[in-house]
């Protein structure tokens, strides 16, 4: 998923509908910001879309994943969006109870996901492992673990997520759960010292790291992949902890107050082509959930594979996502 | 004491003042003039509050023109505002004998007397809003006659007073200087004020401060300034 | 308070009776919504807790430091004359204007990680300063209350009739005992009203706490509330948090009510007072170094936007334009609305108060409290109302310049009552006796005494409008936004370069209006 947007204005404002034409229809999808931003796949994916679909393709940044199905909910019946594309499996079946998503009519037989999916409402479009970023030429002994991560000198701070608001940080929310299901509160007691500050959403956490606001931050172990191909940097790696990096898939579905239902299954079809998929790895530096036929592109190989991949069944991750985020308010409170 | 202006010249902005003239020993002096004419000013070159651009002021001889208010032989009494409102009556005439408002028996002695000579017999434990605005009057004289300064300076202390209250002042002020042996100046605006208790009068007006001359003459008769100014 | 002699006429009843049922609506209404929303029996959980202690801590602690640095501060610029000491009396006398999250992007480019006391202190191997959390949101709301507290305190000084002084001077009276017998009582008098004002700006401070609140550490009552209805979707639990900071900011706004001095905006204080003490060597030494830090602290920020703004002010986007301008509609629609209700809401008072003092005496007060009501709470319980109905999110516009109207209002009736009720007795009987009616007795006798004070209240809800980051935040659809809206999300992208150029172009715009409203008050009138 890129998130390696910020630096555009043009993504805040991708909210301001840009004149079209009057008679061409309009989908309108509501996505993360990155998504949008001139650096994201929104550009691309909107240009090869419109190619095919005599239409003209809305892309909206409406915050980070989680706040976009919070937005969503506050919308309800009455949003403009036919498709909401950026929740993860977190999240879907908090949002399946909604009531507000429609069932795809998609086949799904040519996806290619480390798991086995099988969903009615959404569609996964790409992965990727959460994992600490961190500058190996400042950083010569990263930590290997949560705990060692715990035990790093005091002025070492980490940025991460807000997981009521984004899907990265409630994935380091179920992260530490999976690993510690017992110690989770005691894990957050010991990161809590850690922590510089938690954003809202991918964005600001990654360009504060950017900016040398902060030693390490929580992104994919596919983020040091944009830095190796489009920057040419390979100052940037992902630290690999021995308990293993929760996995997150990321899904779109059609909004069932949907206008134009039509188009929006054409879109969800569109996603999982070979057209949609080519551009994910490079602009949304994230795994595509269909490989593409050129497979992934030269640099992805230096990226780090982790011993163990966890991941919570969407069906209980609502439950476990309370109570974890209880805790994670309670540690990191005080 | 004697008090010399030497060509004194004060200028603030569009105003000017120049004086040049001399008070003898123990005289009651009267300032009178037109508003924004420098009375106040003068009061204030003589006490210390306004340094003059250029000229003296000498005070019994001595060259008090750089010493500090405090410093030098004036007490000056205002309008109004001449007691601090949150300390008794008694504390704001102790503050004419030590600042500090630790006094010895002796020294509150001296306190109750100082009252008891300005009518207060028994006010000392009044605060200032209690007073009427003859009496807060009466308070600050008892802390000037405390302070056994040589000169004293009233700058329209009694304008808020009605006719009789007024009089009554006069004739207290009057006689406190006459006991003390204390040079008097006082500004105002009534000639009938400076007929009651003045000696001689200084017209101050166009700012120029003229020389002190005798009371009666002076009113019996007027130049054309004063004439101007008290419309008849 | 018997103003006037005038009969109430339907018109007052009309004009007078909306706007304040308007205004109880918008605070009272709200709260109720509120109330019926919340789940009142609900526990607090041990997060809850430590939100509203680190609420109310930030609070005593900014307003304490906050009075601590405007004490000498106000005293060296009320003594000491210098170049430019008007102007910063000036500027420490609107600081309403200068938007908050403009000036908190100043004192990021200074205190953050990377700014410049960082980059200078890193030269002496010492670790960069972390801004975030309950350190960063002190010293934003400490910078935006020094001068609000040392204009308080130097109106504190002006009061003292200037024959204190000479008084002190003549009995030989020393620097300290001129701080006990008159510096001392006079803090005494002002302090508590300056404390409660601040506290109650802290308490209820919204964009400090989202730009520099650090995560679930640093949240305050109203970041939790906002969390809690854009991300969460739990409008019990946003009505329960309103409720609590409802409670808090009433407590605190009847106190100010009960103990403060209202503060004068527009009047002058440039008397020059000499004072005899103080004249060694020290105390100027002193004067000058607090003139300086505060100067440096106040304006460094600000020159730091200018610098880095004035360049990419010429590059925006045009979206950036697009939400100019919607900002400076909503800004003069909530002019436009806080001056028709704070005038039509006088024109009552004015003649209630013969007949019924008590019930007009309620009136005032009751208005004057909306200062105790955020702008949050009031945005929240709107929210919670209309969603039911139609989508919040269609009317973010509108419902921004209601909301802001409502919070300019304690301030233009306070300039603008006055002067109705002055203007009633100086010339109401003589229009009358000239047999002048209805609009044109308005027109005539009473509007031209009304201008100056409407003038500046129009420029001071315009501007406090222009830089609302609030209620905005709760109700922007992804389509729209204003211009501080814009610019704290370029600021979290960190585009630092666009976000200097929208600020930039932000607080000239706050001025400029400002300047416009009130100019126009003072045009082609010689009123004295």
């Amino acid at each position: 998923m890129n998130k390696f947007i910020n630096f555009a204005a043009g993504f805040l404002l991708a909210s301001v509908t840009t004149a079209s034409a009057d008679d061409l229809p309009k989908l309108t999808i509501y996505t993360y910001d990155s998504f949008v931003s001139d650096w994201g796949p929104g550009p691309a994916i909107k240009k090869a879309f419109e190619k095919t679909c005599n239409c003209e393709l809305n892309l909206v940044g409406a915050g980070d994943g989680a706040a976009l199905l919070s937005r969503l909910q506050l919308e309800g019946m009455r949003t403009q969006a036919d498709i909401a594309l950026g929740l993860d499996t977190n999240l879907t079946a908090r949002a399946a109870s909604t009531g507000l998503f429609a069932n795809h009519n998609n086949s799904l037989k040519n996806l290619n996901l480390p798991i086995d999916w099988s969903d009615d409402l959404f569609i996964p479009y790409d992965w990727g492992y959460f994992a600490f970023i961190y500058d190996n030429i400042k950083v010569k002994n990263p930590p290997k673990s949560f705990q060692e991560l715990i035990m790093m000198p005091d002025d070492f701070k980490i940025v991460i997520q807000d997981p009521r608001s984004s899907t990265p940080g409630l994935g380091l929310l179920l992260w530490v759960k999976e690993a510690y299901p017992d110690r989770a509160a005691e894990i957050w007691e010991g990161l809590a010292p850690k922590i510089l500050t938690v954003t809202a959403g991918w964005s600001e956490a990654y360009g504060m790291f950017t900016e040398g606001e902060a030693d390490m931050v929580l992104s994919y172990t596919t983020s040091p992949a944009y830095h190796i191909i489009a920057e040419n940097d390979e100052t940037k790696s992902a630290a690999n902890f021995d308990e293993g990096h929760y996995m997150q898939i990321e899904v779109a579905a059609k909004l069932a107050s949907s206008k134009n239902p039509v188009l929006a299954d054409k879109f969800l079809e569109f996603m999982t082509s070979n057209d949609f998929q080519s551009i994910i790895p490079t602009t949304n530096w994230m795994y595509p959930a269909v490989l593409a036929k050129n497979g992934l592109p030269d640099g992805f190989e230096k990226l780090i594979s982790p011993s163990k991949s966890l991941l919570i069944p969407s069906d209980k991750a609502e439950n476990v996502r309370s109570e974890a985020l209880s805790e994670w308010l309670t540690a990191l409170s005080q | 004491m004697s008090i010399t202006l030497d060509n004194i010249k004060l200028s603030h902005g569009a105003f000017n003042l120049t004086a040049n003239l001399k008070i003898e020993s123990a005289k009651k002096i009267a300032i009178i003039g037109p508003s924004g004419g420098g009375k106040s000013t003068l009061l204030s070159t003589i006490s210390g509050f306004k340094s003059p651009d250029q000229g003296k002021v000498f005070i019994n001889g001595n060259d008090v023109t750089l010493t500090s208010p405090s410093e030098r032989p004036v007490a000056l009494l205002f309008q109004d505002h001449n007691l601090f409102p949150h300390l008794s009556v008694k504390k704001n005439v102790s503050l004419g004998i030590n600042t500090s408002l630790n006094l010895t028996e002796t020294e509150l002695d001296i306190v109750n007397k100082a009252l008891s000579r300005v009518g207060l017999k028994n006010y000392d434990n009044k605060m200032p809003f209690e007073l009427s605005g003859g009496e807060q009057q009466r308070v600050a004289l008892a802390r000037c006659l405390l302070r056994k300064k040589p000169v004293l300076c009233l700058d329209e202390p009694f304008a808020a007073l009605g006719p009789a209250m007024k009089k009554e002042m006069l004739s207290l002020v009057k006689e406190i200087v006459e006991s003390t042996n204390a040079t008097l100046l006082m500004v105002t605006h009534q000639p009938e004020d400076a007929l009651h208790i003045s000696d001689e009068t200084i017209l101050v007006s166009g700012g120029i401060a003229n020389i002190p001359e005798n009371t009666s003459e002076l009113f019996s008769d007027p130049p054309p300034e004063l004439i101007k100014y008290l419309g008849a | 308070m018997a103003y006037s002699t005038q009969p109430i006429k339907l018109i007052h009843l009309i004009f007078g009776s909306s706007a304040f049922a308007l205004l109880l609506l918008l605070t009272l209404g709200t709260v109720l919504v509120l109330w019926l929303n919340a789940d009142i029996k609900a526990t607090l959980s041990s997060s809850d807790w430590s939100i509203i202690r680190f609420t109310v801590s930030q609070a005593i602690v900014s307003a304490t430091i906050s009075v601590l640095i405007a004490i000498p501060t106000a005293r060296a610029l009320f003594f000491r004359n210098f170049k430019g000491r008007k102007f910063i009396l000036t500027i420490m006398g609107a600081p309403f204007i200068l938007p908050t999250i403009v000036a908190i992007l100043g004192i990021i480019a200074v205190w953050g990680r990377s700014g410049y006391i960082s980059e200078f202190i890193s030269n002496f191997n010492i670790n960069p300063l972390n801004i975030y959390g309950f350190t960063g949101v002190v010293l934003a709301h400490v910078f935006f209350n020094i001068p609000l507290a040392t204009r308080f305190i130097v109106q504190g000084w002006a009061a003292i009739p200037i024959e204190h002084f000479r008084l002190s001077a003549q009995l030989g009276i020393n620097t300290s005992g001129i701080s006990q017998h008159i510096e001392r009582p006079m803090l005494k008098s002002v302090i508590p009203g300056i404390f409660l004002i601040i506290f109650l700006l802290c308490i209820s401070s919204f964009a400090v706490a989202l730009a520099l609140g650090g995560g679930p550490k640093a949240t305050t009552i109203e970041l939790a509330i906002y969390q809690s209805l854009r991300f969460d979707f739990n409008f019990a639990k946003a009505a329960q948090l309103g409720i609590i900071q409802f409670s808090l900011c009433a407590i605190l706004g009847i106190m100010t009510v009960l103990f403060s001095k209202p503060v004068q905006f527009s009047s002058g204080l440039d008397i020059k007072i000499e004072r005899w003490d103080r004249t060694h060597f020290r105390y100027l030494l002193f004067d000058i170094f607090i003139l300086t830090f505060v100067c440096l602290f106040l304006f460094l920020p600000l020159l730091s936007i200018f610098i880095r703004g004035i360049i990419p002010i010429f590059s925006l986007p045009n979206t950036v334009w697009i939400a100019a301008f919607n900002s400076i509609l909503v800004a003069i629609v909530s002019s436009i609305i806080s001056i028709g209700m704070a005038i039509s809401m006088s024109g009552l008072i004015v003649r209630v108060s013969h007949k019924f003092p008590i019930t007009s005496q309620t009136i005032e007060i009751v208005s004057f409290l909306t200062l105790a009501a955020s702008p949050f709470i009031i945005g929240t319980g709107l929210f919670i109302l209309i969603f039911p109905y139609i989508s919040p999110f269609t009317i973010a516009l509108p419902i921004t310049a209601l909301v802001n109207a409502a919070m300019a209002l304690p301030f233009a009736l306070r300039m603008i009552l006055p002067a109705m009720a002055r203007a009633e007795k100086n010339y109401g009987k003589l229009a009358d006796s000239l047999g002048m009616t209805k609009f044109s007795r308005f027109r005539i006798a009473i509007w031209p005494r009304l201008r100056r004070p409407v003038g500046f209240s129009a420029g001071l809800a315009a501007a406090l409008s222009m830089g609302d980051l609030g209620v905005i935040t709760l109700f922007a659809p992804v389509d729209v936004a204003t211009l501080p809206l814009i610019m704290y999300r370029l600021m979290s992208s960190y585009q630092i370069s666009a976000a200097s150029g929208v600020a930039l172009l932000l607080v000239s715009l706050s001025i400029l209006l400002f300047w416009v409203f009130d100019r126009g008050g003072q045009l082609e009138h010689n009123i004295r």
